[in-house]
């Protein structure tokens, strides 16, 4: 290059625009542009055909071109309880079920983060191991477990304590129990991130002027373990919410939750305008704890 | 802090119990000769014949294979680039945007994603003609999309880790831009480039809901298999198919440990 310095800056500033417009681009093309074609699909009308929806955008028989805006999809969701039965529903679950993650998740992090050093790594990997074997098998397991010739009425039969089969596989706890055992390892991570950084001088200093360990625990670890929680909550809560796979098939008819609906929608009753206002309802109800964790997240980038 | 804590230990063996006992009982019964999951009747290898001879489920496994390792490539690929930029760029203008493109597919259903994707490939498909029929191509772009968050958040964490003096003594030397990436980052991340391809082959070959709306008539993912298979009821098949992905995921992670092992101690050296 005998363009000495003029031509490295020009090569360096292509080389900046390639590393970035290519994922940018990418981006924008199949992850943000989808989504205004969705809020746009939820404001057309059902149609038989190929695509089954019918355009915005027509011609009258004036020869003008007219937006025709249809929103009788969201009214429909609004006024028909059963979708919104089944955003509360799916709100409520996904709650319970970050909650109970982190009854299970917190014990175990704080375990973890207690550990010899050298021990640390090998704990953590064996929490996240099962994450890594197939989602759908890790479901099959309880499908096994909780059904009513399944292991578990099987070894409670034997030890006498029941007489005939519970009705386990097929309820909200069979819901509960399988997004627990997926996304235990969300929650064990951040919350372990936390713990770990926790300073024990702290504690020894909550000791030293008398607190017992419990009042230290509550007054030193759990409020500065605070950001863990909330970003373990937010991990679980947000693909809780449109879970489908776990209440399809751990949960009864009566779990219709919002993903499900959504699924149904879509494949079942080949209703697309309605599948996209769902959808849109979906991104709408989760548009705060999504800006909350990418907040937290960004402020964990730059620290 | 030398005292024990009993019940620490008690609640993280509760823990562990709780993630490893069901994934034992899949190994277990898929070496049962009995159909039932509940009834022992002895020890057999007949499941894992069945599963050889099923030539949907061998087919779906193939598939899925050549999917995810297509998509976790070009995953490692936009995820590094967008890693890069995000650590090492600086402010630039839609810098906000980029960042939240990036972070979002980590967290939004899938649902949401997938049915997006697909409309995405309908309106493309009546205006440009492309694609004209969905199957193993749209996988493949609606799998890279969301794997490629994963990749990014696992580089621009290694890069915000590492030291960047190292760099910058080596532009002082006058090695060249290209010659600093190629000699100095990329060695240094390359256990994340790893992590992150291997992260995204996994999520690739799990996904069911992305699949199943952006696939067509000719492509069915292993993962689509299994699950119309699981709704007509439990098989031991795909007990042993479990045992088998259980498998190989250990092999690869003891390796994984021991290449780690010789990397650190490469660079101590």
């Amino acid at each position: 290059m005998n363009g000495g310095g003029g031509a490295s800056i020009a090569s360096g500033r292509l080389a900046r625009l390639v590393v970035l417009a290519l994922p940018y681009l990418w981006l924008l093309l199949f992850f943000l542009l989808p989504f205004l074609i969705v809020a746009k699909i939820a404001l057309s009308e059902i149609a038989v055909g190929i695509p089954p929806y019918a355009p915005i955008l027509r011609w009258t028989e004036e020869n003008v071109l007219t937006v025709v805006l249809n929103f009788g999809s969201f009214a429909t969701l609004l006024e028909d309880g059963f979708y919104l039965d089944a955003y509360l529903r799916s709100l409520r679950v996904a709650g319970i079920s970050a909650l109970l993650c982190l009854l299970v998740g917190y014990p175990m992090a704080y375990a973890i983060a207690r550990a010899p050093e050298h021990r640390r790594n090998l704990l953590l990997l064996l929490v996240v191991l099962p994450f890594w074997t197939s989602f759908l098998l890790r479901v099959m397991a309880w499908i096994g477990i909780l059904q009513d010739q399944g292991v578990l009425n099987a070894l409670l039969l034997s030890l006498g304590l029941i007489s005939e089969p519970l009705r386990l596989l097929y309820t909200e706890g069979a819901v509960y129990v399988g997004i627990v055992y997926c996304y235990l390892p969300f929650m064990v991570l951040p919350l372990y991130a936390t713990l770990a950084k926790l300073d024990p001088v702290l504690l020894e200093a909550a000791a030293d002027l008398g607190a017992r360990p419990f009042r230290a625990f509550l007054t030193v670890t759990l409020p500065l373990s605070m950001p863990g929680i909330l970003a373990g909550c937010m991990l679980v809560f947000i693909p809780a919410v449109g879970e489908f796979v776990i209440p399809e098939l751990l949960g009864g008819p009566a779990a219709q939750l919002a993903g499900r609906v959504l699924w149904v929608e879509f494949f079942q009753n080949r209703d697309w305008p309605m599948a996209s206002a769902l959808a849109v309802a979906l991104l709408v109800l989760l548009v705060v704890p999504i800006a909350a964790f990418q907040r937290h997240a960004a402020r964990r980038g730059r620290a | 802090m030398s005292r024990r804590l009993p019940w620490l230990g008690l609640a993280l063996g509760a823990g562990y119990a709780f993630l490893y006992l069901p994934i034992a009982l899949l190994v277990l019964l898929s070496f049962n000769d009995s159909r039932l999951v509940t009834s022992w009747t002895g020890f057999s290898f007949r499941w894992y014949t069945a599963l050889w001879n099923n030539d949907q489920l061998v087919g779906a496994a193939i598939l899925s294979l050549r999917i995810a390792a297509v998509s976790a490539t070009g995953a490692l690929v936009l995820g590094t680039l967008a890693g890069f930029a995000l650590a090492r760029l600086g402010a630039f203008r839609g810098r906000t945007l980029f960042g939240a493109m990036v972070a979002s597919p980590l967290v939004m259903p899938e649902v949401i994603t997938g049915l997006s994707l697909l409309l995405l490939f309908v309106a493309l498909a009546a205006v440009t003609g492309w694609p004209g029929e969905r199957g193993v191509t749209t996988i493949t772009i609606a799998h890279i999309t969301f794997a490629t968050a994963y990749v990014a958040v696992v580089v621009q964490s290694r890069l915000a880790d590492f030291d960047e003096s190292l760099e910058e003594a080596a532009m002082d030397l006058g090695a060249r831009p290209w010659t600093v990436f190629a000699t100095i980052t990329l060695p240094l991340i390359a256990p994340a480039l790893a992590s992150g391809w291997l992260l995204a082959f996994t999520l690739s070959l799990d996904d069911l809901v992305i699949a199943s709306f952006t696939s067509g008539p000719g492509a069915t993912t292993l993962p689509m298999v299994v699950f119309s298979a699981m709704r007509l009821g439990l098989t031991p098949e795909l007990f042993a198919l479990a045992t088998i992905i259980i498998a190989m995921v250990s092999v690869c992670l003891v390796l994984a440990l021991r290449l780690g092992r010789v990397a650190s101690a490469a660079a101590r050296v």
